[in-house]
């Protein structure tokens, strides 16, 4: 055979309109899942902060609650965190071959409530803190 | 439809066709595929359609050729008729406009798996997707993630590669007696099991729409793990050999690489349930290595 051309990852991310239900599911998946990663490292600095003693800690909690911006990151976590859980669901199913007919509906019922409890958890996040 | 030995100027005479087997366009398969929403784009109106043109862009590449090594993109107008495939509009671009344009076809029927290609973003059997169901100008390419030979030809060994690994084919110790006449018989439930399995055409749409088979070279694809299941699942081969189908697919390059997106599945212009199958073989290589002693 003579030459022939490599067109590379032609498809992948500029083509990202065309992309389906599953695939949607798996890009937000694996985003979810590196977000709580980073999550954890920032948890474990917080809670060391412990190490130097009780009022060390306290401080710390507070001086971050009293920010707007770890306020709205809070929000954002949960959001992460439930996406995360519910796809992880969704995904049990698969593994098991339940429903897989239905794992786009599955993916955008876990979209929904998502969304559902992330706009319910504001008013508790947000009670208290001023811009 | 064959365009080939028709005259460009006489699209009127293509209106409802007197013999039946020329209606293509109200075969059972495609209302259900209408029904099923399976075509999820816009679709243009059909009576806007009749007896215009559309237009098509086709991906051009030749190593041959000093202009084509850049490669392009060519626009065809083509007269539109009902049941016009994407496989009938690139059939007649090149019988009409451009002889060079190079693609592969066999049967025309959706059997032979020669004519998958990248149809407006997506992965489709040209002779089985309506030019009608598409969003205009229908963009035509070879299947991503494989080598282009020229224009929409693309390097199919990989893929073929990957099919033989799995020992697509029946293999039984104990073959019943020839002499006797006796048939080797395969139980209606164990049919069922494998029919959708069987179905499978060697096209390759389903690993070209995979990502993991475009960032894994080594993984195996929907299209081959599809073919081991539907001999793993067959009742007529012994349990040694089903073992040994399942430590080719549990390896680290098996069935271990799908992450179920659903892509393969999404494309199959047979309507295989690859995941499905991917899946239930992941629970077969599970349930030989668990062991709770």
């Amino acid at each position: 055979m003579s030459q022939s051309y490599n067109r590379g990852l032609i498809e992948d991310f500029g083509r990202w309109k065309e992309f389906s239900a599953g695939m949607w599911a798996w890009i937000f998946h694996k985003f979810t899942g590196w977000m709580l990663i980073g999550y954890l490292f920032t948890h474990i600095a917080v809670l060391s902060s412990a190490l130097t003693g009780p009022e060390a800690y306290t401080n710390t909690i507070q001086g971050l609650e009293s920010l707007f911006i770890v306020r709205v990151l809070e929000v954002g976590l949960l959001a992460v965190a439930v996406f995360h859980i519910l796809n992880g669901l969704r995904l049990l199913m698969v593994d098991l071959g339940v429903g897989l007919d239905a794992q786009d509906k599955s993916f955008y019922a876990s979209l929904v409530l998502t969304a559902i409890i992330t706009i319910a958890s504001v008013p508790t996040f947000m009670d208290g803190v001023t811009l | 439809m064959s365009t080939q030995q028709q005259e460009p100027e006489q699209p009127e005479s293509q209106e409802a066709p007197e013999d039946p087997e020329m209606r293509g366009a109200e075969s059972p398969v495609d209302e259900r595929e209408k029904a099923g929403g399976d075509i999820d784009q816009t679709t243009a109106d059909r009576s806007e359609l009749e007896g215009e043109t559309i237009l098509i862009k086709v991906f051009r590449y030749d190593p041959e050729v000093a202009d084509k090594q850049e490669p392009r993109f060519d626009e065809f107008h083509v007269p539109f008729e009902k049941g016009m495939t994407v496989l009938d509009a690139v059939m007649y671009a090149r019988d009409n406009y451009d002889s060079s344009l190079t693609f592969r076809h066999s049967c025309r029927q959706a059997v032979c798996g020669s004519d998958a290609f990248f149809v407006n973003g997506k992965q489709r059997l040209g002779c089985k997707t309506q030019m009608a169901d598409l969003e205009h100008p229908v963009r035509i390419e070879p299947l991503p993630h494989q080598e282009v030979v020229k224009d929409l030809v693309v390097d199919m060994d990989h893929f073929y590669d990957q099919m033989h690994t799995v020992e697509p084919y029946f293999q039984s110790e104990d073959t019943p007696d020839a002499s006797d006449l006796e048939e080797q018989r395969q139980s209606r439930e164990n049919r069922e099991k494998v029919k959708m399995s069987t179905r499978c055409i060697w096209c390759g749409a389903c690993m070209s729409s995979c990502n993991i088979a475009a960032g894994d070279n080594e993984y195996l694809g929907p299209a081959a793990i599809n073919k081991a299941y539907r001999f793993a699942m067959d009742d007529r081969e012994d349990a040694d050999i089903k073992e040994h189908r399942l430590r080719i697919l549990e390896q680290e390059h098996g069935v271990w690489r799908c992450q179920t997106q659903f892509s393969c599945t999404e494309v199959c212009p047979k309507d295989i349930p690859l995941t499905e199958h991917i899946q239930e073989l992941k629970r077969e290589a599970v349930k030989k290595n668990l062991k709770f002693w």
